[in-house]
């Protein structure tokens, strides 16, 4: 199992085995199997529908398969598993539709993504004062190491409810990542993006997984930035993985272009 | 002069009373919507377990108090984990019909234990008469004031600065991101109705004092709540504690002022839920539900 050569991949951080999940008569999700490795970019495309939400929501617990397993870090089925406990994991994510406290400050908002690592209870918080405190100085460290990553310094008071699109896209990031996950699930962090705020966007999240290690699986309906910037590429089309590889892979594999572009045109994805 | 001082302090303590109780009732709702006509049960299940624990088992006061509150605790757990959470998902009517039904069941159960005739109330709350700028004023009264600000302090506290309080706050802003940070909705739940129940609980005891018995009319305050939340907003922490003292000094000063025969004193409060349904639905600190289609 060890990368003697270093070249042999290392163990898989996931493993998605023939998941798939139904709504009555719906098949969502058909059969999907393939592994997410550590420190990659992950990223998961698809037109409309074909599912990328749905799988995200499997690994995040919010939706059970009907049959498969998810494997994290060999270890934990996520399937079995209700979604605090595989917060609690290491699995963070962010949603295709804001879901942030709206009524809370940001700073509270990131501070909520440390609720997994807080050990003070229900009493002690208020009885030993002292530790309690320590332990909060120690959180708001952290956070402020994320509020600096993602250059949200001046929002960091405000009211999430009063801000503006692409700073709430960036603070729901924020609070993903103040969890410090080991797994970090977004759903299409760009989507509604101008190109300036995409480019922010797509450097906060290289600069997540290079200076952080983390593990990214990432929908994006942009091909630009999903070719420039993922390791690997799966491709979802009406709940089936028709493809699965690296960019370049992907980019000439010729069920993807035909579920992209139809049977009778171009022979090449857009780069 | 005396008169009004002494309707403000009745006001004030009853006031102090009702957002106590509100405060139980806006915690369920928020962290689950559940709208909970059980309330006023809850009321007489604290009072009752105190007067068993005082008066029938003889227990030194404060330790009976400890018991009966920490026994409703673990009665609002049962009934959130038994009654209300098979029903997570099905619509709003049957949830409420669901409260509705738990209430008569609860009151039956009480009367199958205790009796339906009133109790004596336990003695421990002194009820002397304490004389303020020649008002006089029962004593029982300024515990009722002191007692509810130092629990209303403290629990404000809790929703600040505990994790199971911010944790609270987060569900009842957004469930699937509660989830998603690693908050177990669950436990917020049964934390919500143990609060409830404890709060209510404490409500019953100084009630019974107030009233001198222990009895079904303990529960009939439960009803006093709506107006209250409504006023305050169905959602709003704050707004419970403001909406408790209006209510309690209108209803104090309705029945002290204007003629008895009319019952202003029973009317006004449920005359002010009508108003404010008509004029502002969502209260003076609720928020303001838009449907976006």
């Amino acid at each position: 199992m060890s990368s003697l050569d270093g070249k042999e991949p290392p163990p898989p951080q996931m493993n998605i085995e023939r998941v798939s999940l139904s709504f009555g008569g719906v098949k969502a999700l058909t059969d999907i199997s393939f592994n997410i490795y550590p420190s990659t970019i992950q990223a998961i495309i698809g037109p409309n529908g074909a599912g990328k939400t749905s799988l995200l929501n499997c690994i995040s617990g919010l939706y059970k398969p009907r049959q498969g397993r998810i494997l994290f870090e060999g270890t934990h089925d996520l399937v079995r598993l209700a979604p605090h406990r595989i917060a609690r994991l290491g699995v963070a994510r962010s949603f295709q539709n804001i879901e942030l406290f709206r009524h809370m400050s940001v700073l509270d908002n990131l501070m909520l993504g440390r609720h997994v690592h807080m050990k003070s209870g229900v009493f002690s918080g208020g009885l030993y004062w002292g530790f309690a405190q320590r332990e909060e100085i120690q959180h708001r460290e952290f956070v402020e190491h994320v509020i600096d990553l993602l250059e949200i310094q001046h929002i960091r008071k405000n009211t999430v409810g009063s801000l503006a699109y692409g700073l709430q896209k960036r603070v729901e990031l924020g609070r993903a990542l103040a969890m410090n996950p080991r797994l970090l699930l977004l759903d299409e962090p760009m989507a509604g993006m101008n190109s300036e705020e995409k480019e922010d966007m797509a450097r906060f999240v290289l600069d997540i997984s290079e200076e952080w290690r983390t593990t990214i699986v990432l929908i994006e309906h942009d091909m630009g930035v999903v070719m420039d910037i993922s390791d690997r590429v799966a491709v979802l089309d009406f709940g089936k993985l028709i493809g699965e590889g690296t960019p370049e892979e992907i980019r000439v594999n010729p069920l993807v272009i035909e579920a992209y572009l139809g049977r009778e045109h171009g022979e090449a994805m857009p780069a | 002069m005396e008169k009004f001082i002494q309707l403000s302090m009745s006001g004030v303590s009853n006031g102090a009373i009702l957002a106590l109780v509100a405060l139980g009732f806006v915690l369920i709702f928020k962290s689950s919507d559940v709208i909970n006509f059980a309330q006023g049960e809850l009321l007489m299940i604290g009072s009752y377990l105190t007067y068993t624990a005082i008066e029938q088992f003889g227990l030194f006061w404060p330790l009976g108090v400890v018991v009966a509150v920490a026994l409703s605790a673990v009665a609002g757990v049962l009934i959130e984990q038994l009654v209300l959470r098979p029903l997570i998902g099905e619509p709003v009517i049957s949830v409420i019909m669901i409260t509705i039904g738990l209430s008569s069941l609860l009151r039956a159960i009480i009367g199958a234990i205790w009796g339906v005739s009133p109790l004596p109330s336990p003695k421990f709350i002194p009820t002397d008469t304490i004389n303020i700028l020649g008002a006089s004023v029962g004593a029982n009264r300024l515990w009722a004031i002191g007692l509810s600000i130092v629990l209303l302090t403290a629990l404000t506290i809790f929703f600040r600065r505990s994790n199971d309080g911010i944790a609270m706050r987060a569900v009842a802003d957004d469930q699937q991101a509660a989830l998603s940070m690693g908050i177990s909705i669950k436990h917020v739940w049964a934390v919500s109705w143990a609060i409830a129940a404890v709060t209510a609980a404490i409500g019953g005891i100084l009630l019974a004092s107030i009233f001198g018995g222990v009895g079904a009319s303990i529960g009939r305050v439960g009803l006093l709540v709506f107006p209250v939340v409504i006023l305050g907003g169905l959602d709003s922490i704050p707004g419970a504690i403001v909406g408790g003292l209006i209510i309690g000094l209108l209803q104090s000063y309705a029945g002290g002022y204007l003629p008895p025969e009319l019952g202003m004193g029973e009317v006004a409060p449920f005359i002010i839920l009508i108003f404010i349904l008509l004029v502002r639905p969502y209260g003076l600190f609720g928020q303001k539900i838009i449907e976006r289609v």
